[in-house]
């Protein structure tokens, strides 16, 4: 690739034409060049007879169409540079319109009104849905028997036009009894999933509901009203809609995902109502010091988890707020906890937050640092949030696999981490090497001169 | 000649100032378009001189749905004519074309809605019209049946339509999408398919940052770059495209490194002209090789762009990951990778393409490594996308194991869909657009041209709906005899959706000495895994602030 810009910037030089990139070429009308206005009025060049003899006028202000020169030749860009000609030219083609001699390019929008209209009352079923997808409007009105409505839906669903198959189903909604409809449809697989289809675009959620629930197909009939919390913005409205929801025929870990869903909402307003409170009371510390973005409603759970920890790391398991309240309602694992409460502490500059969390007591009572996810992770979080030297170096040196310990600690510059793992390593070579990395007089440099001398 | 003054695109508000007689609303067939139009209508000034006229053409069909919107919106009426364009299939290229139905696979697959395939049917018709009726068709798939019979049926229902063309294609193949639902959730790594992948290429055209772009004229201080993304066309009529599209992205540098000497050494030609008759003739050459120099550095600006992105550590480990899934290794547990992504809250639909691939690999997931998967997904992600996890369990992409059985070794095997040996500079085999994993889509297609299907039969049995073969009557005369040496002509329609890198594949199969087949494409739409998987998710609300 290297090769490849390097010839391509030095033909830059020789190549000394104006390049594509930043010119645009523009006809004497206004119009950029290969514009579609400016190739419609090239192509309107060509028609010269007819619409000489009018009067020239220039610009027109408030209409796109600027006079244009009639050119000779159509296409060539050195016609382009030749200046204004003569020749007429006009304010509009609207009025060239009027021009009878112009009158046989306007296209042909009328239709005989007999291609529309189906005036026979006679068309088959089958005929009728023939009709139909040849596009043609035909009143349905005269099938009145259920057999005969049966037949035109079997016949346009064997048409395979959804179209026509739409149609049908319109007149049968409005012309049969529920009852009969859904049990017809139930035998009528295609035509079943139309009407369902259509019921779902044009948002009739009831009878959508309702067909659904007739068929025992139980499970989308819970997914169906679930989906319809989307649409409602009250959180309080939102919140009685979920709780309404918990019952409905969900699979059985849908059901869990669900009860979570109103459980989380429920939460999150008690807490936004309280954080608000406490923002604009202006007493507490933290929400001074970082003050709220966004609020928390109908926000993820890990997200809720984060601002709990941020805001609220504190509390006792008792409030709504804490994060050990939230890991136990909701059965966040260690593994998501973990990473969650360090992002939120890192970020707060809180180290011995952060120490704490990693930290267990062994039953002889010593202390032993753990984690859950791999140490290098930890690191990862720390260095994203600008931790001090000191802080990273701790958890640089709890990295397991010696490798990635060595390239993180050099990486970040934890030398005493480096020194320490090429000491265990018995690496004289890498060791001296090392020296050059530290400053000269550092303790650092000294550890290395004392370990090299023993 | 038909007096279009303007052209506008479709957007809510006022109609721009034009003075015109008629607005034709040119629209595909759906409700949020009738919105904006029922928008532009009601806003027009009705007191205004002269009075212009609505018309709405519907591509490529009118729907009754969209008027029965437009009528309960009031504003049916205003519309004179409201017609049909029959635009099915969309030319591309030479060898592809598309319908842009970018709804196709979900209302196939989970709405049983098979419009879009009357369309794949109409717009093979039209084809046969064309360039002859095609003899043989193959098909794989629920709804490669129906197109199949929907065009037998049409054929009968319209017996005008023999024509006395000598027939181009000697075979149509139909795939349906979920035959294959692997391919599509990899990444591509073909040049054309990496484009797409990061950029999106839309209707042949490409927007990219233009910092890369900006010309360093020398002498010129700090020029403002410019803000506008930088479009780009993209097809085979640009020379060195059509050369590097369907390779291996790691092939491609040395290609434009080649170009670049060879565009090099013309340019220094102009030394050597001395004679009049010389310069006139490197004169004459000099739009050529301008043409070819831009080309070139576009296309060395777009391939410094991508290869940011594949030296990428992230980029590396998801590949990874893909591969590791697509030989069969551990696609029966929980992956850490997809773990920590979710923790760190990457793309949703970067994780939901790697868990369904690992489903897809695995014939569905063991129920206690969906369930966590979903639980950690609802988690990071939010409880609505419930919804979304359930389209994909309906599609088949995401879904519980439930013979207690894994079919995909042995296909992987039989169809030897991995290749270890891959040769991605000189490639020898379909699967370099995958860096080691050949389309199955395209295997199939490859199997049935040599030696034929009847040798994969219980492989084919494992893969959902039907495999059939048709032959369609042609008119005593046109039966042609191939010469000894021609290559057949094989039209393959994936009905869902097809990728870049299966269209290189197929192309790469083309051009291969005695293959004996060429191939031309036909799809529903142009895709990739983050588009295919957009389209089944859900339309979610956005966030409340």
């Amino acid at each position: 690739l290297k090769e490849s810009k390097r010839a391509v910037n030095s033909l830059r030089d020789i190549v000394d034409d104006d390049d594509d990139d930043d010119l645009e070429r523009v006809s004497w009308s206004g119009e950029p060049v290969g514009s579609i206005s400016w190739s419609i009025k090239e192509t309107a060049s060509s028609r010269t007879s007819s619409l000489e003899g009018r009067d020239s006028s220039l610009q027109k202000g408030s209409s796109s169409y600027a006079a244009f020169p009639k050119q000779v030749s159509s296409y060539s860009l050195s016609s382009l540079f030749k200046g204004r000609n003569k020749l007429p030219s006009f304010q509009c083609l609207s009025d060239a319109l009027s021009d009878t001699g112009v009158k046989n390019y306007a296209p042909e929008l009328r239709r005989p009104k007999a291609e529309y209209k189906d005036y026979s009352s006679d068309w088959s079923p089958k005929d009728t849905v023939r009709r139909m997808q040849r596009g043609k409007v035909c009143s349905l009105e005269r099938f009145r028997s259920l057999q005969d409505k049966l037949v035109l839906l079997d016949e346009a669903v064997a048409g395979h036009d959804g179209n026509v198959i739409t149609a049908v189903l319109i007149f049968l909604k409005r012309t049969l009894r529920r009852e009969i409809l859904f049990r017809e449809l139930e035998v009528r697989q295609v035509a079943l999933c139309h009407l369902i289809h259509f019921l779902k675009e044009t948002g009739e959620q009831k009878l959508l509901l309702d067909l659904l629930r007739f068929l025992d197909r139980t499970e989308e009939v819970a997914l169906s009203q679930y989906r319809e919390h989307l649409n409602i913005q009250d959180v309080e409205k939102r919140r009685e809609f979920l709780k309404g929801c918990i019952g409905l025929p969900f699979s059985a870990e849908d059901t869990s995902h669900i009860q979570d869903h109103y459980t989380l909402l429920e939460r999150q307003i008690i807490i936004e109502a309280n954080d608000r409170h406490l923002e604009t009371a202006g007493q507490s510390e933290i929400f001074r010091k970082y003050p709220r973005k966004a609020s928390i409603l109908n926000m993820p759970l890990v997200t809720t988890l984060f601002y709990s920890c941020f805001y609220h790391y504190t509390e006792a398991e008792g409030t709504f707020s804490s994060p050990t309240n939230l890991k136990k309602t909701f059965k966040i694992p260690d593994k998501q906890y973990v990473l969650t409460a360090l992002a939120a502490r890192a970020k707060l500059r809180a180290w011995d937050d952060v120490d704490a969390l990693f930290t267990t007591k062994n039953w002889l009572g010593y202390t032993k640092k753990k984690a859950p996810i791999g140490f290098h992770r930890v690191v990862e979080i720390l260095q994203r949030n600008n931790a001090p030297v000191q802080v990273l170096q701790e958890y640089v040196r709890l990295v397991e696999d010696v490798e990635t310990r060595l390239n993180l600690a050099t990486k970040y510059k934890c030398h005493d981490v480096v020194i320490e793992t090429y000491r265990d390593l018995k690496d004289r070579i890498q060791l001296t090497a090392y020296k050059c990395k530290v400053e000269r007089g550092s303790a650092e440099e000294e550890k290395i001169n004392s370990i090299l001398s023993n | 000649e038909h007096e279009v003054e303007k052209m506008f695109t479709l957007k809510p508000g006022r109609l721009p100032q034009a003075d015109v007689k008629n607005i034709i609303f040119f629209v595909r067939p759906k409700l949020e378009l009738m919105d904006i139009i029922t928008d532009n209508v009601l806003r027009e000034d009705r007191g205004r001189s002269p009075q212009r006229d609505f018309h709405i053409l519907f591509v490529p069909r009118r729907s009754l749905l969209c008027e029965q919107w437009l009528k309960e919106q009031g504003v049916l009426g205003s519309f004179i004519h409201r017609e049909q364009y029959s635009l099915d299939l969309i030319p591309f290229d030479g060898d592809l074309l598309s319908m842009e139905s970018e709804n196709a696979f979900k209302e196939c697959y989970l709405e049983s809605d098979q419009t879009s395939l009357y369309h794949a049917a109409k717009g093979l018709m039209t084809l046969q019209a064309l360039y002859g009726t095609i003899p043989q068709i193959f098909g794989k798939g629920e709804c490669a049946r129906h197109v199949a019979n929907m065009m037998i049926r049409m054929k009968r229902e319209f017996p005008g339509s023999q024509n006395s063309i000598f027939p181009v294609f000697d075979t149509l193949l139909l795939l349906d999408r979920n035959v294959d639902l692997l391919t599509p959730l990899a990444t591509q790594l073909t040049y054309e398919g990496l484009i797409d992948e990061i950029y999106g290429i839309q209707n042949t055209y490409v927007k990219l940052p233009p910092e890369k772009f900006a010309p360093k004229k020398q002498g010129e201080g700090g020029k403002d770059l410019p803000t506008e993304p930088k479009k780009l066309q993209l097809n085979s009529a640009e020379e060195l495209y059509a050369e590097i599209r369907d390779k291996n992205f790691n092939a491609v540098g040395s290609v434009l490194s080649k170009k670049a000497k060879i565009i090099s050494a013309a340019f220094e030609e102009r030394h050597h002209a001395k004679t009049v008759g010389e310069i006139k003739q490197f004169v004459s050459q000099l739009p050529h090789m301008q043409a070819a120099r831009s080309s070139l550095a576009n296309h060395t600006s777009i391939a410094e762009l991508i290869k940011d992105i594949t030296t990428s550590e992230d980029f590396f480990d998801n590949l990874t990951v893909e591969q590791e899934f697509m030989s069969g290794i551990d696609t029966d547990k929980v992956n850490n990778y997809i773990e920590d992504c979710i923790a760190q809250k990457h793309p949703l639909i970067k994780i939901l393409r790697l868990v369904c691939l690992q489903s897809v690999c695995n014939s569905g997931l063991k129920q206690k490594v969906l369930d966590h998967y979903k639980r950690e997904i609802l988690q990071t992600y939010g409880y609505e996308h419930i919804l979304t996890l359930n389209n994909l369990e309906k599609a088949g992409l995401l879904k519980p194991q439930t013979s207690g059985r894994n079919n995909y070794p042995t296909i992987r095997k039989t169809l030897r869909l991995w290749m270890d040996d891959v040769n991605e500079q000189n490639p020898n085999d379909i699967s370099y657009v995958y860096s080691g994993y050949a389309p199955l889509s395209v295997r199939l297609a490859q199997l049935l041209a040599r030696p034929g299907w009847r040798s994969i039969e219980e492989v084919l049995k494992m893969l959902p709906g039907p495999h059939f073969e048709e032959r369609q009557q042609l008119p005593t005369g046109l039966q042609k005899k191939r010469q000894h040496g021609e290559n057949r002509v094989t039209l393959v329609f994936f009905l869902g959706g097809v990728t870049y890198a299966e269209i290189a594949a197929l192309r790469f199969l083309s051009q291969m000495e005695d293959g004996g087949t060429e191939y031309v494409i036909a799809t529903t739409k142009l895709i990739n895994g983050t588009s295919w998987i957009k389209s089944l998710m859900e339309k979610l609300e956005p966030a409340p602030f």
